[in-house]
């Protein structure tokens, strides 16, 4: 059923339909109208049965949903930023006890200093932790994603995160196809958990494993993950035949065929991506993009067939890899048979920083003329940092690095442009 | 009070069993069909108050509920020394998480239960004190709030003995632990306020909140007993003596225990919605001189010259417990 | 499909594969230590044991356990000085286990119940003399018709008791009591000759072809003492007043008795006094009431019933109606002296309770006797000089009580079958003593002792009705529950419950614990909270 509604509403009506058990929700913008929307689900009846519980921190938001999990119901939780870190703890638990738990992330940018708009890095922090990670291009695949979730979830027995980038997708209403309760049902069967708290056939979860065992248990949580490059792709097609639409899959090229240059990138700035390539086309500059669904587990064979032909590799991401430069273009790096220094690394975004089409195609059209430098900050306004280095280098302290840069401005307001 | 004292039966209501007393009125422990939740093969120091009380109090909540019991577990000793791979030793559905999140994983099993109309199984989440008023406090607070269908039960060493014996809030002053060493000017553990958390649960006006040790089994028995027979969020602080951390022998332990609340160091009482309902008497009050000498941990009051300074403020601190919880005039 | 995930996640019993016994150096082992009360019973009964029975209400079993012992259990509840009680390690706690109540109440349980002895299945064929059906003569031949022997008793007086009939008063022991549990040992086939006292030893033994023979006739004959005394003073001996206590006709005492001594038989005369009458009754004893030979509750019950002691006194000279006594003070030693002080009392008659001697006569001819002190010395097994002749009770060194009696009794028995099978009896050796250290009293409730029914003063002095009343049921089982268990396990399931590492056994009722030394770690709570001092630390070898 079409419907104009905001992206936290449509994730909601989406996670509705797979019949969570359990929902625990702790307040962090931009995802509380996700969970604030599946309340009123539980209170009003529609949502049934299921508990909705307020815990009083992320990391009783995740604990609560480690045991409802590991006693076999279906749990879901939301978060972003800070508190993904806050619960850093119970998220490697999660992923270590082998517990299909789905949470959506409302990607934010992480403090300090604090920020509440959108990048990556609150996601790619956990990139580790042995989650799977999905990352929604629009609304539309936000929604879809979280279907796909529960599923892969529950046949691999590891959690599942779905991002989708705050504010941007979370906050702007699209119209989107929202499946019948029917639809979802023939997709996702019933929970079946592969190990579950039960007085009739008791078990201990969560044993401590000593040196003699270690290795092994996390090679074969790598192993486990890696399943899931097989089943992503047989789901997303089967997704396909039940819903009618592509949605999910390992990464989605577009206009890749022939290009010289490829763009790559997650979420929703993909769409803007497209747009500027698509002026290029018109000019003749054989460029494309390759997007990234699934970041956990990293499809390497997918993204080094994808980018077998292009000469020249630009990541593009809402991500900093602090003393590195790149957490995507590191993974893309990897993957790419060419030259390692084909692979540029564009950080653009950060903290919500608007990523234009203007400045797409100045920073595209430098890598075309080949001029692009190996590591950039698009949009970056040199005068603010040269000016606060050079500060740095006459005193000693100077505080606060924001606060410096405050204090160049000359003013508080934020810059757009 | 939470049960009938049995009128003198030789050994009365204080020893585990005994036989010319109905199997219904002896307790859980003297039985041979008891659940046995914590079984032999366990790894804990030999005379383990802890492993003592696990087992009494899950055996007691098994019968309650019929064996329909979960229970999640709290990083520390209790769980490190019942779970190494390949070996556990409990015989119940079991789960450990993480250090400071046994009552949020309690709440999430009992809210699966609830939503799987399966509330005929009852909810155990147990820690040692430092998972419990340190760095479980926030989820345990939560959990009250909520008053989430949940019995947490707090085994009370005094101190992160797991880690090799450090201070946590629990720990009582004047003691000695490898963070609070009396040397220099130090006594050992500052005295502070402590946290008293059967106060705090209190202050959350759960429905249940209990104190008790392992030397009063039966008196263990009837408030786990009591505990489950409430829905909603309950509380039981029980007071286990650790011969390695407080440096005594390990065939004391239960003497210790019977030490700390016959001085009225551990008060032992009951209350429900914030009111106190019940307190244990003291049979025979006790100096607390005669709690404090056995234990290494304290030894550094009893050195030339004697600390009378300290071990008086110790002293007034049974005795405040005493007249708050009426431990002397309490029923029989 | 369950698949559980490697080594995260553990089926139930996989530690049992961790045998934590091997960590100990030091192993908890069950004993069973000997009870104080045991230890200092002269007949040897195993109270712990029969109390153990009377505790659950099975009374049967409680007295056929303490008759293994002593037959007479309603007697020894009324006559026995308790040394048990004594030695009650209870005593330390609160007060001692009425243990001598409890023992009343089975004789008295057993006589109303009707229950009699087992006869043995074979006879063995060997004939025993016994010479007195006192108290030890009775227990020997109860313990000898139990092996199975036929045994004859040859009685000089016209009733069997001995002292129990003759000495101790009626209103301490009542004669239907003493009756009922000598017929129950004379239904074991035991014969019982009355009037018939032995002149020959040796004689009588070959008259009868007894293989053996265990002499107990006991000491009756008054001590006598020299005092001057006009020829109407009327001075009788205790020993024949008591005896003369059992005919139809009661003994003319007169209205102002003197009874001199300090013994229990001196008590027992006074005290009878008062009930045929006697206005008065005054115990004149040399020394002082430290020193005084009778028991403190004989002293107590006397003085309530308005008899007069004279401490510190002696009889100098006696008349019709008065006696002249001198006031004597203690030396250094102890020993009474002359103060040079006199006092005349009246006195219609004087009963000399001064000991008594044994009538040794039977015993003339008989070689290889040793006799001192005028009692009979006899070896460890209870034999005298001349081989297969026994002898026990007040005719040989030892304290002169009826329990004693009893247990020579009864040891003379052990070693005459053993005797007459032509072995040695060896005493089986004894466990450790349960001392009071051994014991974590904080487990046994507060309870103090209960109190036998006692009767009024009225009835006290006029009559000889039994003075100290019974113990009905619930007290009695009451009481019973007051006892330790000194160092016998009573299943507590102390051990049971407080082991950490879940390595002791419950096998059931009766059948005790069991250690899993597999599991053991050796912490000691099991030896340190049980109660009775049941479990002792025994080191491992390293």
């Amino acid at each position: 059923m079409l419907k104009q509604i905001e992206g936290s509403a449509a994730v909601a009506e989406a996670v509705g339909l797979c019949r969570p058990e359990v929902i625990c929700a702790y307040p962090i913008s931009p995802q509380t109208h996700i969970v604030e929307a599946l309340g009123r689900m539980v209170d009003s009846g529609q949502l049934r049965p299921c508990e909705f519980i307020n815990v009083e921190s992320e990391f009783a938001a995740m604990s609560v949903a480690i045991g409802a999990s590991a006693t076999g119901a279906r749990a879901y939780t939301a978060t972003a930023s800070q508190g993904l870190l806050f619960m850093a703890e119970a998220v490697f638990n999660a992923a270590g006890l082998g517990l299909p738990i789905v949470m959506t992330v409302a990607n934010r940018a992480i403090g300090a200093p604090i920020n509440i708009w959108n990048d990556h890095t609150d996601a790619l922090s956990q990139r580790d932790s042995g989650w799977i990670q999905l990352f929604a291009e629009d609304n539309q695949e936000a929604l879809d994603l979280h279907i796909q979730a529960f599923r892969l979830a529950e046949e691999l027995s590891l959690p599942v995160m779905v991002c989708m980038d705050g504010f941007i997708l979370t906050h702007a209403y699209e119209r989107v196809d929202l499946p019948t309760q029917e639809q979802v049902d023939a997709y996702l069967p019933p929970y079946d958990p592969r190990q579950v708290l039960d007085p009739a056939d008791p078990v201990s979860i969560g044993a401590m494993v000593g040196p003699e065992a270690f290795m092994e248990v996390r090679c074969l949580a790598h192993v486990k993950q890696q399943q899931a490059l097989d089943l992503i792709p047989a789901w997303a097609k089967e997704f396909k035949d039940v819903f009618g639409r592509n949605s999910g899959g390992l990464l989605r090229c577009y206009r890749c065929e022939d290009a010289d240059i490829l763009v790559v990138a997650l979420g929703s700035v993909l769409g803007t991506i497209k747009d500027t390539v698509d002026d290029m086309r018109e000019t003749g500059i054989r460029i494309g993009v390759l997007g990234i669904t699934c970041f956990r587990p990293w499809p390497l064979d997918a993204v080094r067939k994808a980018l077998a032909g292009a000469k020249r590799v630009v990541v593009l991401e809402k991500s900093l890899a602090v003393g590195l430069g790149g957490i995507v273009s590191t993974n893309v790096r990897g993957s790419y048979t060419g030259a390692p220094e084909a692979v540029h690394t564009v950080i653009a975004g950060l903290g919500g920083r608007n990523i234009t089409r203007a400045s797409l195609r100045s920073m595209l059209e430098q890598a075309v003329a080949g001029r692009l430098e190996p590591l950039t900050f698009l949009d970056l306004d040199r005068k603010i940092v040269d000016g606060v280095l050079a500060r740095e280098r006459e005193q000693r302290r100077t505080g606060p690095i924001a606060e410096s840069i405050l204090r160049e401005l000359g003013v508080s307001a934020s810059k757009t442009g | 009070m939470s049960f009938q004292p049995i009128k003198f039966y030789q050994t009365g209501t204080f020893t585990v069993g005994n036989r010319l007393l109905p199997e219904a009125k002896r307790s859980v422990q003297s039985t041979m069909e008891r659940t046995n939740s914590l079984n032999s093969g366990h790894r804990a120091c030999q005379g383990c108050g802890e492993a003592l009380g696990a087992r009494y109090a899950i055996d007691a909540a098994m019968e309650a509920t019929s064996n329909k019991l979960v229970a999640a577990n709290a990083t520390g000793c209790l769980e490190v020394f019942s779970t190494p791979y390949p070996e556990t030793s409990w015989q119940i559905p079991w789960i450990h998480s993480l250090f400071g999140n046994a009552a949020a994983v309690g709440t999430g099993i009992a809210a699966a239960l609830k939503a799987k109309g399966k509330t005929d199984i009852r909810v155990v989440a147990q820690g040692g004190d430092g998972g419990t008023t340190d760095i479980g406090f926030g989820c345990l607070s939560g959990m009250f709030e909520r008053n989430d269908d949940v019995l947490y039960i707090c085994y009370d060493n005094g101190a992160y003995m797991n880690t090799g014996v450090q201070r946590s809030s629990a720990t009582p002053a004047a003691a000695r632990t490898n963070t609070t060493m009396p040397v220099g000017q130090s006594q050992g553990n500052p005295f502070g306020r402590g946290k008293d958390l059967p106060a705090i649960a209190m202050a959350h006006e759960i429905p249940y909140v209990a104190t008790a040790t392992v030397a009063e089994l039966r008196d263990l028995e009837n408030k786990v007993r009591r505990a489950m027979a409430i829905r909603g969020a309950r509380y039981i602080h029980v007071l286990v003596p650790c011969p390695l951390g407080w440096g005594h022998d390990s065939s004391l332990t239960i003497r210790m225990a019977r030490l700390a609340k016959e001085t009225g160091v551990f008060p032992v009482f009951e209350a429900e919605h914030g009111e106190v309902t019940s307190a244990s008497r003291i049979k025979r009050k006790l100096p607390v001189e005669e709690y404090l000498r056995p234990q290494q941990r304290f030894a550094h009051l009893f050195r030339d010259p004697v600390r009378t300074d300290v071990i008086e403020r110790i002293q007034l601190r049974a005795d405040r417990n005493i007249r708050r919880y009426g431990l002397l005039e309490a029923e029989e | 499909m369950k698949r559980k995930p490697f080594a995260i996640t553990l089926d139930p019993g996989s530690s049992l594969a961790n045998h934590t016994g091997t960590w100990r150096t030091v192993r908890p082992v069950y004993v069973d230590r000997l009870p104080p009360c045991n230890h200092a019973c002269p007949a040897g009964e195993n109270i712990q044991g029969w109390l153990y029975h009377a505790e659950s209400g099975d009374y049967e079993q409680a007295w056929r356990l303490l008759t293994r012992d002593n037959p007479l259990p309603a007697v020894m509840g009324r006559v026995c000085y308790h040394p048990c009680q004594g030695a009650c390690n209870r005593g330390e706690l609160d007060e001692a286990v009425g243990i001598n109540s409890i023992e009343r109440f089975l004789g008295d349980e057993a006589i109303r119940q009707g229950w009699k002895f087992e006869r043995p299945k074979e006879p063995s064929g060997k004939r025993v003399l016994i010479v007195g059906a006192g108290p030890s003569g009775l227990s020997a031949a109860y313990q000898l018709a139990l092996g199975g022997h036929s045994v004859i008793i040859h009685e000089a007086g016209p009733l069997a008791g001995g002292m129990m009939r003759f000495g101790i008063p009626k209103y301490r022991l009542p004669r239907e009591v003493l009756d009922a549990e000598v017929e129950r040992i004379t239904d074991l086939g035991v014969e019982i000759k009355l009037n018939a006292k032995v002149g020959n030893l040796l004689d009588t033994m070959r008259d009868g072809a007894f293989d053996a023979a265990f002499l107990a006739v006991g000491a009756h004959i008054g001590k006598r003492a020299y005092i001057p005394s006009g020829s109407a003073a009327r001075m009788l001996d205790a020993v024949s007043v008591l005896r003369s206590m059992e005919g139809e006709d009661k003994p003319m005492l007169g209205r102002r008795v003197v009874v001199y001594g300090g013994g229990n038989t001196a008590f027992d005369v006074a005290r009878s006094a008062k009930r045929l009458g006697a206005e008065e009754a005054v115990i004149v004893y040399r020394r002082d009431r430290n020193r005084m030979p009778a028991h403190d509750s004989e002293l107590e019950e006397a003085l309530q019933e308005g008899v007069l002691v004279k401490w510190l006194s002696t009889i100098k000279q006696a008349e019709e109606s008065s006696i002249t006594i001198e006031k004597m003070e203690l030396d250094a030693s102890g020993f009474p002296q002359p103060t040079g002080q006199f006092e005349t009392l009246e006195a219609d008659s004087v009963v000399l309770a001064l000991g008594q001697e044994v009538d040794l006569s039977l015993l003339d001819r008989v070689p290889g006797l040793e006799i001192e002190d005028g009692v009979v010395k006899v070896g460890p097994n209870m034999m005298t000089g001349h081989e297969g002749i026994f002898a026990g009770g007040d005719m040989v060194p030892g304290e002169r009580t009826v329990t004693v009696g009893i247990g020579h009794g009864k040891l003379a028995a052990r070693h005459i079958g053993a005797w007459l099978r032509g072995t040695t009896w060896v005493h089986p050796e004894s466990h450790e003593l349960a001392t009071f250290d051994k014991l974590n009293t904080w487990y046994y409730s507060d309870a103090p002792r209960s109190q036998q029914p006692v009767l009024d003063m009225v009835r006290r002095q006029s009559t000889f009705d039994e003075v100290v009343g019974s113990f009905d049921e619930t007290t009695a089982k009451f009481e019973a529950r007051r006892c330790l268990s000194c160092g016998n396990c009573f299943e507590c399931d102390n051990c049971y419950g407080v082991c950490p590492d879940n390595a002791v056994k419950k096998l059931g009722p009766g059948l005790r614990y069991e250690f899993n030394y597999d599991y053991c770690k050796g912490c000691g709570i099991c030896i340190e909270e049980c109660p009775c001092g049941a479990i002792k630390s025994v080191p491992e070898e390293i």
